[in-house]
């Protein structure tokens, strides 16, 4: 479905089928050179058991017209433009990577509208290395080779997403082919300049929920500790209890793939125990 | 962060999509004949249905062995999934009917095999979709063939009968300019010789049967989606852009960016054709694809040997085969198919129809079959076989003369080839 207002025009898959009155919603947002198709089998999943879903394109990603939007606070400011243009006051955000970072200054920036928040795949501060970068700058292609290579733990991730039969692998590989030249390297240096995730971490008030992949090289399980504290630090204060950390085995960062199973199952259960994010019967 | 780097073709011929079973830690995937699977709950149930989870229903869909020869096949040929058919000629209609209907028009190589050309001829305009045929070597005629209906262009990587090299970057250049997907028969060649995605090519079937099986055991047909064709972009495909009644509605162009082919394929295709493959056919097939670098480069190595005794023999015509120099197309192929032209090709003895004859029936190692790419040398003799009812005149019009052979170069000791070469060239000019 498109999203527009005078602020934004936005692509949300909304999992496959409309959201009916009453549902909660939960907004999934996507990691760099991504687009919403990263979260097929998570989205649809919920869409189909009691969640109004929104799977967004962001800015000059899949068919999210552009311009890209070249800092992680000005893509938190999008997406809740988004949410103004969609009338939707309360939320629970989920991201990825990028997206994660996102999801994190967006729920800082208007914590109001959030009800619960998971962090797949984060890290603070998402510091890219220089060989990436400049191969996102000078060489795209090495880039996608070295992400990819990078981003997933086997090359046998079984059953297959989104079935049996396909390539997770080289799906990846494509996906990032798609996106318009360019957008790698505004997505990677807007996640290398945001230094504020622990600052946004202060001004939470909705439980969180940390999914990682024990085999993750692009944003390893120890690249978030500091954020998990400070999450936790924050919750505490306000008496919101602990944030909550789920570790999948065998797992890299392309998890929402190799796990999809495992990455629904944590979120299912996150979701159900906490008010406000709770399915519709 | 550490080093990681993709694995390399002969490391994913051998890995690619086979784990150890979680069941048991059987190292080679098992057979898994089972004609369904079961269900965890209710919950799962209706979610496997829906495409919320991943697994495994009913094995015409898809199949815990079939899926690994899948993912092997993708991986191998840079695909982003692939599908199993029960034939190579299932493989092909699959394809097509994906993204094809009543109405729909395909442009094609003439130089295609004997089924493919019937399906497309006769068969499919039954069913209204109308095909133009064209000279593969001619762009003007490809992009001049193409209508408004057009749905996609189809050629073989080497064209039968006389092994022409389709020349996949200006035709793919060609179906894009259009809008329109490149289909590509690539059985002859097998991604170790070349993988048309890396030349332009947007889908890929194989048949299975011959080479990637390479023991002439089981039938099998695969099909490959590169995923590089912009479906959404294109205009042309509401198969794949639009709400499918068929399967409540499901946009497959939303639920995959890329991929939504395969999704179509599989979710219409196997579930209505239902030409799936078997699991037993699958297992064989994979075996057979670890051992094809090994076996490819003896292919080639033999048939370069052949090729170059039966272009030196008095007894022979002419020889056509894209690794030798007087070839139409040797330059062509020197630039997509450095690795070699494959292990099929035709020849023409200075005989007559009875000649030909006697050549097959003296021959003692290669076998005279209807088949190519086993492990074993063969041999067929069109006019007495499957062109049998042409007189000399109708032959020649298809390219075909009286003594023309065609050979499929297996894996044995090239000098015993030729030993039984000459002995059958000795029969042929006896007569």
């Amino acid at each position: 479905m498109r999203l527009r207002s005078s602020r934004v025009d936005a692509y949300a898959y909304s999992g496959g089928c409309p959201a009916r009155e009453g549902e909660p919603t939960i907004v999934f947002i996507h990691g760099a050179q991504h687009d919403h198709s990263v979260w097929i089998l998570q989205s649809r999943y919920l869409a189909h058991h009691g969640y109004a879903v929104l799977a967004l394109d962001l800015p000059g990603h899949g068919r999210s017209p552009g311009p890209v939007r070249s800092s992680i606070e000005d893509l938190a400011d999008w997406v809740l433009d988004v949410l103004d243009a969609a009338a939707i006051p309360r939320t629970s955000l989920i991201g990825h990577s990028m997206g994660s970072l996102i999801a994190l200054e967006a729920a800082a920036r208007r914590p109001a509208a959030v009800c619960t928040l998971s962090l797949l795949g984060t890290s603070a501060p998402m510091q890219v290395s220089p060989a990436l970068l400049n191969a996102a700058r000078d060489d795209e292609a090495r880039a996608f080779d070295l992400i990819n290579a990078w981003s997933h733990s086997t090359i046998n991730a079984l059953p297959g997403c989104p079935g049996p039969g396909f390539s997770i692998f080289n799906q990846n590989r494509r996906l990032m082919e798609r996106q318009a030249p360019g957008v790698l390297l505004n997505d990677f240096a807007a996640c290398n300049a945001y230094q504020g995730a622990l600052e946004a971490a202060a001004r939470l008030t909705c439980p969180t929920l940390f999914i990682s992949g024990q085999r993750d090289l692009m944003t390893p399980p120890r690249a978030a500790t500091s954020l998990v504290a400070a999450v936790g630090q924050r919750l505490r204060s306000i008496g919101a209890g602990e944030p909550e950390v789920i570790r999948i085995p065998d797992c890299g960062h392309a998890m929402m793939a190799e796990k999809p199973a495992e990455v629904l199952r944590a979120l299912k259960t996150f979701l159900n125990r906490h008010e406000g994010a709770k399915p519709v019967a | 962060m550490s080093e990681r780097h993709y694995h390399r073709f002969d490391t994913l011929a051998v890995h690619a999509g086979s784990s150890p079973d979680p069941a048991h830690g059987a190292r080679v995937t098992p057979i898994y004949l089972s004609a369904a699977f079961s269900f965890r709950d209710s919950d799962q149930a209706a979610a496997l249905f829906n495409v919320e989870h991943a697994g495994h229903v009913y094995s015409r869909i898809s199949n815990p062995t079939t899926a690994a020869l899948e993912e092997r096949i993708a991986a191998l040929e840079g695909g982003v999934g692939a599908i199993a058919t029960a034939s190579g000629q299932a493989a092909l209609h699959l394809a097509i009917a994906t993204i094809a209907g009543a109405g729909s028009h395909i442009v094609a190589s003439r130089a295609l095999y004997g089924g493919s050309h019937n399906l497309l001829r006769y068969t499919l305009r039954r069913f209204g979709i109308e095909t133009s045929f064209v000279d593969p070597g001619d762009p003007e005629a490809w992009r001049a063939a193409i209508r408004p209906e057009s749905r996609l262009l189809f050629g073989e990587t080497l064209g039968n009968p006389g092994l022409d090299v389709l020349d996949i970057p200006t035709v793919s250049a060609i179906a894009h300019e259009a809008g329109l997907p490149l289909l590509v028969d690539s059985t002859f060649t097998t991604p170790w010789l070349m993988r048309p995605a890396d030349h332009g090519a947007d889908l890929i079937v194989h048949s299975a049967t011959k080479f990637l099986s390479g023991h002439g055991t089981v039938i099998g047909g695969l099909v490959v989606d590169t995923g590089r064709f912009d479906w959404e972009a294109s205009g042309r495909f509401p198969e794949l852009t639009e709400p499918y009644e068929g399967f409540h509605g499901m946009v497959f162009a939303e639920e995959s960016t890329v991929a939504p082919f395969l999704l179509r394929a599989r979710r219409e295709g196997l579930r209505d054709f239902g030409a799936c493959m078997s699991p037993f056919n699958a297992f064989q097939i994979l075996q057979g694809i670890e051992t094809l670098p090994l076996r490819m480069q003896r292919h080639v190595s033999n048939a370069h040997i052949i090729a170059r005794f039966l272009a030196d023999h008095p007894m022979v015509r002419s020889v056509s085969y894209p690794d030798l120099p007087d070839h139409p197309d040797h330059v062509l192929a020197q630039r997509l198919l450095p690795r070699g032209s494959g292990a099929v090709f035709s020849f023409e003895l200075k005989t007559d129809r009875a000649g030909g004859r006697r050549f097959v029936e003296a021959l003692r190692i290669f076998s005279h079959l209807a088949n190519v790419g086993d492990a074993r040398s063969l041999v067929i003799h069109p006019a007495s076989t499957t062109h049998f009812r042409m007189d000399a005149a109708a032959l020649s019009r298809m390219g075909i003369g009286e003594g023309t052979l065609r050979v499929s170069i297996g894996l044995e000791d090239p000098e015993d080839l030729i030993a039984d070469l000459k002995t059958a060239l000795r029969a042929a000019e006896k007569g």
